[in-house]
């Protein structure tokens, strides 16, 4: 695969009501591969940027139903099937009893598919990024705010893109190599 | 959010006092990880800590070597110190997963100043909790039997004990508190890592926040994930405390078979957790200069909290000794008395003034504001709580039905060493944490700040 060497254009902005204006005008500029970076989370700033489908709950779900299922069936099996235990006349599967555990079960892979689930969809780990290239972009943690359009875009080239960050006013504009 | 919770409404301190900024919120609580040296006090804070760590590892030696014999417990009183401290400590735990899940659900947000350090409680609380059954259990190179992990003899746990239950319950727990405690992390790890200027702890905080680089898209799914797990651990603390009260609530002795016990250990739970996270964020506030961030405001709110949950505690009391009457039960009966008036008196009467009496001064608003004074009163409710589990554990396994099957129960030094090591490790874990990691989560502290705000 040819590699583009060129990543993006990416501009920095002062306050988080900046990014976000800038957002919605770049994405309704028609540009449809950008992204944006801040230190803290803005609502509605992933919407600005043409980002709609979050498929963190539907992990989730599917992780507390697998849980909850692997921990009745389980003890169910161990209780019932595989070494039956008469205790105080109690029946082998006594439900009831089960619940409790169910219940942790259910927490428990919910929980793990949420942060796990977070991180895959995220693609994280990736200790490596292109936008780590541009020097300003240490500040990304700290209190300023990034915006990017990626070379892969349609409307992308050069210079015009460049024009265009310029008219929103940024604190700066950077090419970022890949 | 609501403006309530940034700004000062009538009479209340703010959350974050004013004149911060993005920049200088980030600068002063990295500044404690990255710039500024450990000063004398930490050092002897921590080799203190320290110290007891190891004598608590002796003591856990000399028990592998010699058996539980060497402990205090005998027939009838069979659970003794183990049992008091892991429910003590895994009580402790509850608050910090209160405030980091279930204010976050209710948008207190006042808890974002506290919730990092609260939830490392948590978890350090939750190990210290978790050595006590592991070293109880007798024959402990064994303790893996305590899983549902296949051995040679074919059997399998006994699904239909809460004890079984309980190793689920807090399993569940120490992980879901450790998975809550690393995400709510990354953010800041990401800015320790742009903030230093050491290469070597550039790449450990580099990997630790996994190339953390705060997109919108990774914002949004890092939030949504955030709030289920918050929603999830929110029913998961309730039902810890819930299932070790069931570790007493379903034997039939006199002082455990009651229908009181879950709703009142999870009150307890966050009584003594909260008079513990008092007792960390007073000192922390105050060395580090930490007093616009954790402000009156918590510390009043705090106090609150432990107001609330404290009266919960004595309705309980006071439902134990009524139904004691009420029941006509002989034994249940006598269980009351002999707290009130048995060998053991003293921890009963302790009890009630440490936990039901002293912290109502905390209706005196001048109390509630004073770090000193609240940092007293958590210590005394601490001690209450302990002594609460003592009464449950030792007074009531004392004197059960039978009269010759009555016995007095003394810990031994092992005991004491055993259990003062455990804070000795809590805290030591505590001092290297305020070194290594930011006490106070960063980015949720910029949100609290007015440039925060956006407009659609």
């Amino acid at each position: 695969m040819k590699r583009d060497p060129i990543y993006g254009m990416m501009a920095e902005f002062d306050s988080a009501q900046a990014l976000i204006d800038a957002a919605k005008h770049t994405h309704e500029a028609g540009y449809q591969k950008i992204d944006a970076y801040s230190p803290f989370p803005i609502e509605g700033l992933a919407e600005e940027i043409g980002f709609h489908h979050d498929e963190v709950p539907l992990v989730v779900l599917i992780g507390g139903i697998v849980g909850g299922l692997t921990g009745y069936l389980m003890q169910y099996w161990m209780s019932a099937v595989d070494y039956p235990i008469n205790v105080g006349g109690k029946p082998y599967h006594s439900w009831p009893a089960f619940i409790i555990i169910t219940f942790e079960m259910t927490i428990l892979f919910a929980g793990i598919s949420a942060v796990f689930g977070m991180l895959a969809l995220n693609g994280l780990p990736m200790p490596y990024h292109p936008v780590f290239n541009v020097p300003r972009f240490a500040l990304a943690s700290r209190d300023r705010f990034f915006l990017i359009v990626f070379s892969s875009d349609k409307k992308y080239n050069p210079s015009g893109t460049r024009k265009f960050l310029e008219g929103l006013q940024p604190r700066s504009i950077s090419e970022v190599p890949s | 959010m609501d403006e309530q919770y940034k700004t000062t409404d009538a009479g209340s301190a703010p959350v974050i006092e004013p004149g911060y900024t993005f920049g200088t919120v980030t600068e002063k609580i990295s500044a404690i990880v990255l710039t500024r040296p450990a000063s004398n006090g930490w050092f002897v804070g921590f080799g203190v800590a320290f110290l007891l760590t190891m004598m608590m590892l002796f003591a856990i030696g000399y028990l592998f070597l010699k058996g539980v014999g060497i402990w205090g417990v005998t027939i009838p009183i069979g659970w003794g110190f183990a049992i008091v401290n892991f429910v003590w400590w895994i009580g402790i735990g509850h608050a910090g997963t209160l405030i980091s899940a279930i204010l976050l659900l209710l948008r207190q947000s006042w808890r974002n100043s506290i919730n990092r350090f609260a939830e490392a409680m948590t978890l350090f609380a939750v190990a210290s909790a978790g050595i006590f059954p592991a070293i109880h259990v007798g024959r402990p190179w064994l303790a893996y039997w305590l899983f549902p992990i296949p051995n040679t003899m074919g059997v399998w746990p006994q699904f239909r004990s809460p004890l079984i239950w309980d190793v689920f319950a807090v399993s569940t727990y120490a992980t879901i508190s450790a998975l809550f405690w690393f995400i709510g992390l990354i953010p800041d790890l990401a800015t320790l890592r742009d903030r230093t200027d050491n290469k070597a702890l550039k790449i450990v905080y580099g990997m630790l926040s996994l190339g953390w680089r705060g997109s919108a898209r990774h914002w949004h799914r890092y939030e949504t994930a955030y709030l289920l797990l918050a929603g999830l651990a929110t029913p998961l603390v309730l039902s810890v405390h819930t299932v070790v009260s069931f570790d007493f609530a379903v034997g039939i002795v006199p002082g455990w078979h009651t229908t009181i016990f879950p709703p009142y250990f999870v009150a307890g739970a966050i009584y003594s957790g909260f008079a513990m996270v008092l007792m960390l964020a007073i000192p922390i506030r105050k060395i580090y200069g930490l007093e616009d961030f954790i402000t009156e405001r918590h510390l009043q709110n705090s106090a609150k909290v432990m107001l609330a949950t404290g009266l919960i505690v004595a309705y309980g009391y006071g439902i134990e000794a009524f139904m004691g009457w009420y029941s006509g039960d002989r034994y249940d009966a006598f269980t009351l008395w002999n707290r009130l008036h048995g060998p053991y008196r003293v921890s009963y009467w302790a009890l009630l003034a440490c936990n039901i009496f002293i912290p109502q001064v905390l209706w005196i608003r001048k109390l509630r504001t004073s770090p000193p004074a609240l940092f007293c009163i958590s210590g005394v409710i601490l001690v209450g709580m302990w002594l609460e589990r003592f009464v449950i554990v030792v007074v009531s396994l004392q004197r059960d039905f039978l009269t010759s099957s009555w016995g007095m129960y003394y810990p031994t030094r092992w005991d004491w060493m055993t259990y003062i090591g455990t804070i000795g490790m809590f805290l030591a874990a505590m001092f290297l944490f305020l070194r290594i990691l930011p006490a106070i989560s960063i980015f949720e502290m910029r949100t609290l700040l007015p440039e925060a705000e956006v407009k659609e």
